[in-house]
């Protein structure tokens, strides 16, 4: 094994997925440091989601090596084995459990307990709601802790969203669009939760936004046709021809 | 400071049905051992039996209501367990016939006589023992529920496809029982019973003591069905119903929180199925029939599915139905059962329950969830409690 | 005076049937049935009848058989005494013989084996018959029997036969009649072969009979021959397998292949699908009791006049439950089903208040009725026309889902509604008439199945699991995986059937489907891609 591999926090490496023939990721090779917060931009198609398909064990990649934390195989494990290992995802359109309580969405997301005797007999205790209390505090949602999630508004829903993933506590987050459909407002203090989530989380943002990308001040990777088209700070990549020709210039 | 603990135990609704079910069950236990016939408080022996009888139907449906209204399960094969627990305490009370049976054959009941069995085939040992039959109704159920829902929820086959593979798992064992070298009576079934732990299965004594049995069963599995549902575990359930993926991304193995739930709903049937065969007095391969299993699910429908009361509200009424029905106008009853399903699934899909409690809390001024994402209803939930 | 016209009128008879010329001749012999000495001395004497070739001999070889020859003690004269009267032994003509006393008439004995001689002398009697059929009935029974006595008979009517079948029989039966007889083995031989060239059933058992009797090469060439007709015969059975196969996959077709619309390209679980093929049965069963009344002689055309109708009946209900139920249910699965359930127990009431309980038993056309044998195979032409039938309307509704502008509307209101109701397709008029052409294809099914069992408000039920499955074992959305599921899940069941029984087969058939479900959810044709993931 590579020192690149066992020094990093997720390693992709000539990774290929086809679906009926349409090369969805097309030899895929990422490095993504520990703490590092990674931005990735790129058009329809370019294989953005697919990617975090395959680290989160959705998808099976065909060809190519998927590491995490420099010694996890992620192409053998499932979804759940993925998550209890650290991987906290959000979804590109906000999943919350919707006939739930915001309390009850940070609950089944909060770390720890997953076996059925547990949650079926241990209450639970005040470290907890400790936690919940400065999730809550985090996502600014403190007031609607006893509302049905499927009455929050789309932002909020998102903000949720991060909330569950805080609460999930993983190594590394993956977080797909985070600002669509928010207000400006919302977009620039999403950015700002991002920046504190990051201080002490490696983070994988995907997003259409540029303004939101300035905001984050990252490395950003361009994917094009399920490849790696550019890759640096977002001043490079946004003056390189080939992004500005498939990506930007559109 | 909010507490958010969740094993709260069961809700205060759920200790209202108890003891409404239980004061009903002693008042009319009382009534009809304890008047005679003529007062005007008597109550009639067959009246006990049919009650007795829905009991059980309210077992099943609050075991199907755990898999169906709170984890998304929808069984079209919760009779063959129901079935199963039937065909255990069965086999038990063929045994306890011994030598009164028509061929007086101290071991073999009579349909094996009359098929020429030499002796008793092995899975009928045991059965001669209370416990043992006792245990298989519950150990049998729950066994080809956990084999089956291992192998189905483990390759993810779910929605109507689950649906259609449950119906033909009791439509292969309805043929299965119909044969005779099963060993279970094929046709005809089990039934001539003569007595269950030694009390004459025909005395009112008796059959008021398996009404109350069955009364107390029923409570005890509305209190299990509000311990779990109430616990972060039924969270998790609900979760699983609404974005069964969505969990797997937070760590949690669907397959397993519902495997859990399908093998103890499974327990649950057989336990119905087993305090109704002596009731009803006879179990065969009918049982088992895909319809049944059908006519169960709109029972809990009926009554509001995913409410701790509200499958017990169905059974009553849908059933309370069939009898007035099929005792007045036999031939419409189909025409009401099946304009039952339409109406229901078109017009009250939260079911009688589940609406009823919308609209207290839609007057309480509380708000309620909108539509959810996959088509399946919002469903009532528990609600927030209270800061002690 | 009266002998002159004796003669004349036995001139006569003589010009007109010849067996008058042989009565002289006939007479004799047959009286000596009186003077047989045991059962050898009448086997002697049916020898000699058997030899004289001639039909008219047939009347008395077929009262010794049943018991009824009887001879007079006072002078040996043999009649047919039946019912308490004489009959003359040749003519069958009654005699009168003054006397009802049984005491003077002594009944000629036979047993078994003669009776067995006789049948077999009858036959070679009947093998210059001018009737076709009954010289090969002859044929068939000196086969049957191996009756030695016959061969010589046999060889007479090989020479004159021209009726190319009958000749083909005649061998046959000489092949028979030579292993039973006293010819040296090198004939037999030849014969073994012969008989073994029919390679069916009968050859086999005729085969076996001699097998134990003879010796040395006979004896191994018989059972070389036999081995061969025994595999000849397993691969046979296995083709009639296989055709028992396809006829019920046919019927699993037609059942299913209305689904395979309705749920597998539009995703609607319609539990009332059987009530469809139902209500198609019940048009065919309208349709013939108006006929029968009204006029009978278009009974044969019963059948191509209730195809269309059911196809109206059953659409027209597929297309008010779409309009009136379904279409409120887009989306939400399970609650469609339990709504359509409900359609389908309404159905069930209706049909059975309009037309009873009771089974209706649908009549087959001529052209429906009847068996044919195909080699070894045997063919009953009600299964040949529903596998003809379920071909054709899967061809075309293959044709109207891949070529027609309406098949083209369809796949694209079921891949992607909002692309297609962008592009002018009326998407609701859409899934109504795809519903309305799923129902109604199950109606014509059941003018098919109707053909095969009876008519009963049940009839759906039993069809609904059977057809869910063959869709979904086929792959949801696939017609060819409906017409793979179908025709292998029929084989399948039949090859299981001879081992674990019709009931069990079935049993295992629908375990091994749930298992199978389980390791490929989405079927044997699955659809791949991102799209299905979903």
């Amino acid at each position: 094994m590579s020192n690149r591999v066992t020094s990093s926090m997720l390693y992709l490496d000539n990774v290929h997925v086809a679906f009926d023939g349409f090369k969805a990721i097309n030899g895929l090779s990422m490095i993504l440091e520990p703490g590092e917060m990674r931005a990735i931009i790129g058009p329809n198609g370019a294989g953005k989601t697919t990617m975090m398909d395959i680290i989160t064990g959705k998808t099976a990649p065909d060809e190519g090596d998927v590491w995490f934390d420099g010694k996890h195989d992620l192409i053998t494990y499932d979804e759940s084995a993925i998550a209890t290992m650290g991987i906290g995802r959000k979804f590109q359109k906000p999943t919350v459990f919707e006939s739930h309580t915001l309390e009850d969405n940070l609950l089944l997301a909060m770390s720890g307990r997953r076996s059925i005797k547990t949650m079926l007999l241990d209450p639970g205790g005040k470290a907890e709601a400790q936690r919940m209390n400065e999730i809550f505090d985090t996502i600014r949602l403190g007031e609607r802790r006893k509302d049905f999630a499927a009455d929050l508004s789309h932002g909020q829903k998102q903000w949720l969203e991060i909330g569950m993933l805080l609460a999930q506590d993983p190594k590394l987050l993956l977080v797909d669009e985070p600002v669509a459909g928010m207000t400006d407002a919302e977009t620039e203090e999403t950015a700002r939760l991002l920046r504190e989530i990051a201080r002490d989380h490696t983070v994988v943002v995907v997003e259409h936004d540029m303004d939101f990308i300035r905001d984050l001040d990252v490395k950003v990777t361009c994917l094009h046709e399920g490849a790696v088209l550019a890759e640096g700070q977002l001043d490079s990549v946004s003056a390189d021809q080939r992004v500005i020709d498939v990506y930007l210039g559109r | 400071m909010t507490s958010f603990n969740t094993a709260t135990g069961p809700g205060r609704g759920t200790w209202i049905s108890v003891a409404t079910i239980t004061l009903l069950a002693i008042a009319i236990a009382i009534a009809n051992l304890g008047f005679p016939p003529d007062s005007a408080l008597h109550v009639p022996d067959y009246a006990v039996a049919l009650l007795g009888k829905f009991l059980c139907y309210a077992m099943l449906a609050v075991s199907l209501n755990l898999v169906w209204g709170y984890c998304g399960i929808l069984s079209l094969g919760h009779s063959a367990f129901f079935a199963l627990g039937g065909y255990a305490m069965g086999m038990y009370l063929m045994r306890q016939i011994g030598t009164r049976g028509v061929y007086g054959n101290p071991v073999l009941p009579d349909f094996m006589v009359f098929l020429n069995y030499k002796e008793l085939p092995w899975f009928w040992y045991g059965f001669d023992q209370f416990w043992f039959a006792a245990l298989m109704a519950m150990f049998v159920p729950g066994l080809l529920a956990f084999v089956f829902g291992w192998l189905a929820f483990r390759s993810r086959v779910s929605g109507v496809y689950l649906s259609i593979i449950t119906q033909a798992m009791t439509y292969a064992l309805l043929l299965a029982f119909f044969r005779n070298d099963m060993g279970f009576g094929g046709n005809n079934g089990l039934t001539d019973f003569k007595d269950i732990l030694g009390f004459d299965i025909q005395t009112r004594e008796t059959r008021a003591a398996l009404f109350a049995t069955s009364a107390i069963f029923l409570c005890l599995f509305l209190v299990i069905t509000a311990l779990v549902t109430r616990s972060r575990f039924g969270k998790l359930m609900i979760a699983t119903r609404d974005a069964e993926s969505r969990t797997r991304f937070l760590g949690y193995r669907p397959e397993k929180v519902k495997l859990f739930v399908w093998t103890l709903s499974a327990v649950m049937a057989g336990i119905a199925g087993a305090l109704y065969v002596p009731q009803v007095g006879i179990i065969n391969p009918g049982e088992f029939a895909p319809a049944n299993s059908i006519e169960v699910v709109i029972w809990t429908a009926v009554g509001g599915r995913g409410t701790i009361i509200g499958p017990v509200i169905g059974a009553f009424l849908v059933n309370g139905g069939k009898s007035w029905f099929t005792g007045l106008f036999p031939e419409v009853w189909l025409f009401v059962l099946g304009a039952l399903f339409v109406l229901t699934t078109l017009f009250l899909p939260k079911g009688v329950i589940g609406t009823l409690r919308e609209g207290w809390i839609a007057k309480r001024g509380i708000r309620t969830s909108k539509h959810l994402e996959d088509g399946e209803l919002a469903l009532p939930k528990p609600q927030p409690q209270a800061a002690e | 005076m009266t002998r002159i016209l004796a003669l004349i009128g036995l001139l006569f008879a003589l010009i007109t049937t010849p067996a008058f010329a042989d009565r002289a001749t006939l007479g004799p012999i047959i009286s000596e049935f009186a003077t047989a000495k045991g059962f050898k001395g009448v086997e002697v004497v049916i020898d000699k009848l058997a030899a004289t070739g001639d039909p008219e001999v047939g009347n008395a070889l077929r009262a010794l058989s049943a018991g009824n020859l009887r001879f007079r003690r006072s002078d040996g004269a043999v009649f047919i005494v039946t019912s308490g009267q004489a009959l003359d032994p040749i003519t069958r003509e009654t005699v009168d013989v003054g006397t009802d006393d049984p005491e003077k008439f002594k009944k000629v004995r036979v047993k078994n084996s003669i009776r067995r001689k006789i049948s077999a002398a009858l036959s070679g009697l009947t093998l210059m018959s001018p009737s076709i059929d009954r010289r090969l009935r002859a044929a068939s029974t000196i086969f049957e029997t191996a009756d030695a006595s016959a061969l010589e008979a046999l060889e007479v009517a090989i020479k004159d036969e021209q009726n190319q079948d009958v000749k083909a029989a005649f061998e046959d039966a000489r092949a028979s009649a030579t292993l039973a007889s006293g010819r040296d083995d090198a004939d037999k031989i030849t014969a073994v072969k012969h008989i073994a060239a029919r390679g069916d059933r009968e050859a086999l058992s005729l085969l076996s009979r001699f097998e134990g009797q003879s010796e040395g090469e006979l004896k191994s060439a018989i059972a070389n021959e036999i081995a061969k007709i025994e595999s000849s015969l397993a691969i046979w059975a296995n083709a009639q397998n296989i055709w028992y196969g396809i006829s019920l996959g046919s019927v699993l077709l037609l059942a299913a292949i209305g689904l395979a619309i309705t749920f597998g390209v539009m995703g609607v679980i319609n539990m009332a699908h059987g009530e469809m093929v139902m209500l198609g049965a019940y048009t065919t069963f309208a349709v013939q009791e108006f006929i029968r009344a009204t006029a009978p002689e278009l009974f044969g055309w019963s059948l191509a006049i209730a195809l269309p109708l059911a196809f109206l009946v059953s659409g027209t209900v597929g297309l008010i439950m779409e309009r009136g139920l379904i279409r409120f249910l887009y989306g939400r699965p399970l609650e469609t089903l339990l709504a359509t359930w409900g359609v389908s127990l309404i159905l069930q009431q209706t049909v059975r208040s309009i037309f009873g309980p009771t089974n209706r038993e649908v009549g087959n056309p001529d052209w429906m009725s009847g068996a044919f044998e195909l080699g070894q195979l045997s063919i009953t032409w009600n299964r040949l026309w529903i596998f003809v039938f379920a071909m054709a309307v899967f061809a075309a509704l293959f044709f109207i889902i891949n070529r027609t502008s309406f098949g083209l509307d369809m796949r694209a209101v079921t891949q992607n509604r909002r692309m297609a109701g962008a592009m002018g397709i009326r998407t609701s008029w859409v899934d109504a008439m795809t519903f309305a052409l799923g129902s109604g294809i199950a109606g014509i099914a059941g003018v098919a199945l109707s053909q095969i069992g009876n008519v009963s408000p049940n009839l759906g039920q039993s069809y609904i699991i059977d057809s869910f499955l063959v869709v979904v074992f086929g792959g949801v959305g696939n017609l060819w995986g409906t017409l793979v599921g179908a025709m292998s899940l029929g084989i399948i069941n039949k090859f299981l059937e001879p081992y674990a029984g019709a009931v069990l087969g079935k049993v295992i058939v629908l375990i091994a489907i749930i298992l199978f479900i389980q390791k490929r959810p989405r079927g044997l044709f699955a659809l791949k891609g991102r799209a299905v993931e979903s």
